[in-house]
């Protein structure tokens, strides 16, 4: 039992009126605080009162009792209510100093890109992984028998010259015309990987050969010496131009869009036969949809199958090469080879990973 | 390449009077002679008749003498006189031939001529001169400049010259306005370097009626009488010791005499115009009839100043040592494989060289202004035997340019005949009557063609008689059929026609390849499909740059000495194992790339010269690593599969070629912005880009830092290492020397990896993740600081703390690297953040106790003390 202590209802009515009066003034949660303990705290009169009220008579316990329920529930609710505006005052007022301007630059670390003639390479192994085909790769550095001869372009045969070839020094042995040479040369088309896959991969054989490939044309606005080809080659039963054809519509298609489409013109190349020129039907073609060169093709040459040890009776195929820097330049609108080859980062930085 | 005029390709064949060239392009191009330009008139109007009133003769200070000239030009550009008549226009002309009374080519104030050359009225010898008469030159017709063009000297008959009136427009009258189709003739197609050819083709295309000009002029022909002694005085031996294939160097010579020619005579201007409109100089007339019969039918011919050779002509290779100056001033050595046209002077047999044969002449023998008695050679040589003289000294002459295509083997007596008309025509010759044929032309096989071919190949489905018209119509000679099976025989100027696929062209390009159908091939699917592994990782490693904030490039892969030295290296050393270019196209880079860096540096320095900062790029592709004990690799034929051993010969001689990733950090990585302070790129970028490489591409990879005196010389000593995976060495990784910034002028601490990525993808297992189970009892943090010997790596002290912590261990990060008064000198401090967790139980104090012994007691063996 507490000694000392009264129990003074009115007094204690008094100081929790006076503590309700001071909530209705408080704006931060600090007063509310220091209030509750002021007010409803160990020390409080309010507590005091609930402690006296031990020492009073049995018939007064009753009434004072219910005092003091009534008492510490008009506080709490006026606290509550009170601790919930502030709160709310609070954040709002955090929120407002908190506020920025979304529109600033924010590029904390640069954004990088990828250069969009390996990223259209990929586009490209993309359509034919589609259809079923493989992809294959071979040496830049590459043996004369594979980029030449294996396509039946012999050793004296005039396109061998015209293919502006860089040659390989390298340890000595006669070239097949007799002159001294390495018989090795940078690949001039990634043709050269056709005799690669016909002999390693056996047949039926679907694949493309994306690559780079080298001739000796100084870079200008539509040159490069340093280039890429996808070469597509196809060797199967009863596979004809027919054929040829739909894939090549279908590679416009994907690259130039769905009004895009092919054309054949009678052409020459050692390794196939027939052989054609490729025409491309270009949609956005500047000044108007028109007809523009796009690669070559033709039926694989009797004399390639040969140089694979299979037999032309029983098998035939196509293949066709188109440049992936024309693909490009004509996708994308650029004007001048130089921004495809420097690495100036403004060019890359515009296609981002894309192309 | 061959030009196209319209006027000369209507001698064969039947064109539409309003054909256009544009027109002629078109039809040509269905067949596969495509237009390489049409080229255009550099002339502009107006330029007409002038009649010479009057030439007055002025002698100069100079000594020269000019004419000041009135020339009536007519109604429309004459003067007016103060009355208002019209009159002659005033014109000073310098050139020794003009008299009054002539016709002459005006060109008018407005015209221009070639090379930008405008006329105008100018004040010139005390006369305003109001316009020029034009030389030959001057209106690009010829290289003529002697004088100026008399009319009446130029290729206009009598009556045509009479209703030249005053003021005509000769634009049109010379041909000035006229376009030319240049055409691009496929290396297969040696006939299209001909009128009589391209008029063929057009025909193929057109259907328009064509007449073989061959056939009439065979007609004419002097027939040969095997009884006869032929030859008219001249002999020929063919002595071919060293054939190359075995195929003989001439398989075919006929020579035809023209005796009493008149050396005074000149070509007439319609054959002068037509080679100059085909780019061919005007020389004399037996050189420019040769020329003339070889563009229209495709044949090289030679003419010899008769009275000059000696008899016998010997064709013969050359013998060691023989030398030759040719007909453009240049001394050859010549090889055995050349072939030549030999004369017997002092009854020694083939003792004086004429020339190369097939590819040019020599300086003696040759037609000149004193030349009387012409020999005319039609030779057929062999293809390959002209291509590589032609290539061994440089001379790709216009008669090689066909040789080495192929000739018609059977056109050599129409050829000679056609000439020798026109010298007699043109030159007052006699030809003689006694040609001298030495043929040894092997007889052709016929061609086994199946019709369905058509099918298989072209995927045309044509009638049988339909193809065995097309075949007969471009020359070939059809038999059989009847089982489906022709026997053809390839026309004699079609070399290329040897297989039965040669035969499905010519059908479906005559049918025309539109015709052929579309289909979309079914492929079989079998084995692998998709990209194999080591594309999908390439495509990793580039997606994770760019996303890593590098920017993707492409590098020529061309280095020289220059760029060694950057790179601090020994061009020496790196020289010999390196591929070198025979013919680069920049000689101070006549090397391939061992290191991707030597050449992406270029890149980099670009982009800073252009005023770009912070420059961070990558690169994939290949390195190419010579080995000079790598075998010779050997010459195999075509057509034929080599043997296993062969194959093997073919790549053990190549050289390795590893596919690498590099990158090159400069500048800032953090830039300055409102956003914070800037921070400088320094070797944690480079390795946090092999780490994340690694990561994306599920790699282990280590990095073992040399030994500052061990350091590889392009990086800075202290802050390099090389990445390893698989126990082998990888990649290099960390900031170039600050001598290599030096020489290139990058900024300092420019930081750069470079990884092959050829090792490291075979290091990878390609097997599917193999996951850890999720714990999920609560973890066990602690933080443990070591005090280790400076010398003591991160890796190290992390190694050994995942021994100490066994299997519970869940991760370790290092979070504070320490130097300085806290710690004694020589010695550093590294602190980690350990989590343990066990997947069987909650850890209590005794576990982590324990966990935390076994980790010191590792850690002591590096001497690294726990700090307190």
């Amino acid at each position: 039992m507490a000694e000392g202590l009264t129990f003074d209802a009115e007094a204690v009515s008094n100081a929790v009126a006076e503590g309700i009066e001071k909530i209705e003034h408080a704006s931060t949660m600090e007063e509310l605080k220091a209030i509750k303990t002021q007010y409803a705290g160990a020390q409080s009169a309010m507590t005091m009162a609930s402690k006296a009220i031990g020492s009073l008579d049995k018939s007064q316990k009753k009434d004072a009792g219910k005092l003091m329920g009534k008492l510490r529930a008009d506080f709490g609710r006026a606290y509550g209510a009170k601790e919930a505006q502030v709160k709310a005052e609070e954040e709002a007022r955090q929120l407002a100093a908190e506020t920025v301007d979304m529109t600033l630059p924010v590029r904390r670390k640069p954004l990088g890109a990828r250069h969009p003639l390996p990223r259209l390479m990929e586009d490209v192994q993309d359509f034919f992984i589609n259809m079923g085909w493989q992809i294959s790769d071979g040496p830049e550095v590459e043996t004369e028998w594979y980029d030449f001869d294996a396509l039946n372009f012999g050793p004296d045969h005039p396109a061998r010259q015209m293919q502006d070839t860089f040659y390989v020094k390298g340890n000595q042995a006669k070239d097949a015309a007799g002159f001294v040479g390495s018989n090795m040369v940078l690949r001039t088309q990634t043709s050269s990987d056709q005799v690669r896959a016909l002999i390693t991969r056996g047949l039926p054989l679907y694949i493309a050969c994306p690559g780079r490939v080298f001739r000796t044309d100084e870079l200008d606005a539509t040159h490069t010496p340093v280039f890429h080809q996808v070469e597509a080659l196809a060797i199967d039963k009863n596979l004809t131009m027919a054929d040829l054809k739909g894939v090549l519509d279908k590679l416009a298609v994907a690259m130039f869009g769905p009004e895009a489409k092919t054309r054949l013109r009678p052409s020459y190349f050692p390794f196939t036969e027939p052989s054609a020129e490729l025409d491309l039907w270009f949609p956005d073609k500047k000044g108007g949809a028109g007809w523009l060169e796009w690669g070559g093709c033709g039926m694989v040459n009797p004399n390639v199958l040969k140089s694979a040890g299979l037999d032309p009776e029983e098998y035939s195929g196509f293949a066709f090469g188109v440049g992936v820097e024309r693909t490009l330049l004509l996708r994308s609108d650029i004007n001048d080879m130089h921004d495809l080859v420097e690495g100036d980062v403004r060019f890359s930085e515009q296609f981002v990973m894309g192309e | 390449m061959p030009m196209v005029d319209i006027d000369w390709l209507s001698d064969h064949v039947e064109v539409p009077k309003d054909l256009t060239y544009e027109q002629l392009a078109k039809d040509l191009v269905r067949v596969g002679l495509e237009e390489e330009e049409i080229h255009r008139s550099q002339l502009t109007g107006p330029i007409v008749v002038g009649y010479v009133v009057d030439a007055t003769p002025e002698p100069q200070k100079n000594g020269k003498t000019i004419n000041w000239c009135h020339i009536d030009v007519g109604d429309e550009y004459n003067d007016v006189d103060e009355d208002g008549n019209k009159v002659p226009r005033g014109i000073i002309c310098g050139a020794p031939n003009m008299a009054a009374g002539e016709k002459v080519v005006v060109t008018l104030p407005g015209a221009v001529l070639p090379g930008d050359f405008r006329i105008e009225p100018r004040k010139t010898y005390g006369h305003i001169s109001e316009g020029m008469c034009a030389s030959e030159r001057e209106l690009g017709l010829g290289d003529s400049h002697d004088g100026i063009i008399l009319l009446k000297d130029y290729g206009f008959t009598e009556e045509e010259y009479e209703n030249l009136k005053p003021g005509d427009d000769l634009m049109h009258l010379l041909h000035l306005d006229e376009p030319i189709l240049e055409i691009n003739v496929t290396p297969d197609r040696g006939y299209a370097f001909s009128y009589r050819g391209v008029a063929r083709e057009y025909h193929n295309s057109t259907g328009a009626k064509f007449v073989d000009p061959v056939l009439a002029l065979q007609e004419k022909a002097p027939q040969l009488d095997a009884a006869q002694p032929a030859g008219d005085g001249v002999s020929v031996l063919i002595e071919d010791h060293n054939p190359i294939h075995g195929v003989p160097g001439c398989d075919r010579f006929y020579a035809r005499v023209v005796r009493d020619y008149d050396a005074a005579s000149s070509t007439p201007n319609w054959m002068r115009r037509r080679l100059t409109r085909a780019g061919m100089r005007s020389i004399s007339l037996p050189v420019d009839v040769t020329n003339y019969v070889m563009l229209d039918l495709g044949q090289p011919m030679h003419a010899y100043d008769l009275d000059k050779i000696a008899m016998p002509i010997v064709v013969r290779r050359a013998h060691e040592g023989e030398t030759l100056k040719t007909l453009d001033g240049k001394d050859h050595d010549l090889s055995v494989e050349d072939l030549l046209i030999t004369d017997s002077p002092n009854g020694e047999r083939g003792s004086r060289v004429l020339g190369i044969a097939g590819v040019m002449g020599g300086m003696y023998g040759e037609v000149t202004a004193e030349t009387k008695n012409i020999l005319l050679e039609a030779a057929h040589f062999d293809q390959v035997t002209v291509a590589r003289s032609a290539r061994r000294h440089k001379i790709p002459s216009e008669a090689s340019r066909r040789f080495e295509r192929g000739v018609d083997d059977a056109m050599q007596p129409a050829a000679a005949q056609m000439a020798a008309e026109l010298l007699a025509k043109y030159g007052s010759a006699t030809p003689s009557d006694e040609p001298l044929d030495v043929n040894n032309v092997a007889a052709r096989q016929p061609i086994l063609f199946k019709a369905s071919e058509v099918k298989r190949i072209a995927g045309l489905d044509l009638d049988i008689n339909i193809i065995s018209d097309i075949l007969t119509d471009i020359g070939c000679n059809v038999a059989g059929g009847g089982n489906g099976e022709f026997s053809v025989m390839a026309p004699t100027w079609r070399p290329d026609l040897n297989e039965p696929c040669d035969l499905v062209e010519e059908v479906a390009r005559i049918v025309g390849y539109d015709k052929i159908p579309v289909t979309v091939p079914a492929v079989p699917v079998e084995g692998h499909v998709g990209l194999t592994e080591d594309q999908l990782h390439q495509r990793q490693v580039a997606d994770e740059l760019a996303q890593y904030g590098m920017v993707e490039v492409l590098s020529y892969p061309f280095v020289g000495a220059q760029d060694y030295k950057n790179f601090l290296a020994d061009p020496e050393e790196i020289e010999r194992v390196s591929v070198e270019i025979v013919n680069p196209l920049a000689g101070d880079r006549p090397f391939l790339r061992r290191e991707i860096l030597h050449t992406l540096a270029q890149t980099v320095l670009r982009n800073i010269h252009r005023g770009l900062e912070n420059i961070q790029l990558y690169e994939l592709g290949h390195v190419y690593l010579w080995d000079p004990a790598a075998p010779a690799i050997p010459a195999l034929p075509g057509g034929v599969k080599p043997t296993d051993e062969q194959l093997a010969a073919l790549d053990a001689g190549l050289p390795q070629q590893p596919l690498h990733v590099a990158g090159m950090l400069t500048g800032n990585a953090i830039d300055d912005g409102w956003l914070g302070d800037r921070r400088a790129v320094d070797w944690s970028d480079a390795v946090e880009a092999v780490h994340r490489i690694a990561a994306r591409l599920g790699a282990t990879i280590a990095l073992e830092q040399p030994k500052a005196e061990d350091a590889p010389a392009a990086w800075h000593p202290g802050r390099v290492a090389y990445v390893t995976a698989g126990g082998k060495q990888v990649g290099v990784v960390g900031e170039l020397h600050p001598k290599v910034n030096e020489n290139l002028g990058l900024p300092a601490h420019s930081a750069a990896f470079e990884l092959d990525l050829t090792a490291l993808f075979s290091t990878l297992s390609n097997k599917p993740v193999q996951a850890k189970p999720i714990a999920t009892f609560p973890p066990v943090k602690q933080d443990l600081a070591f005090v280790v010997p400076v010398s003591v790596t991160a890796a190290q002290l992390k190694e050994a703390i995942e021994a100490g912590a066994g299997d519970d261990l869940e991760s370790i990060e290092l979070f504070d690297v320490y130097t300085g008064d806290q710690v004694e000198e020589g010695m550093k401090s590294l602190a980690y953040a350990v989590i343990f967790r066990s997947p069987v139980k909650t850890l209590d104090s005794a576990d982590s106790e324990e966990i935390r012994r076994r980790i010191v007691e590792q850690a002591a063996k590096l001497n690294a003390q726990l700090r307190a």
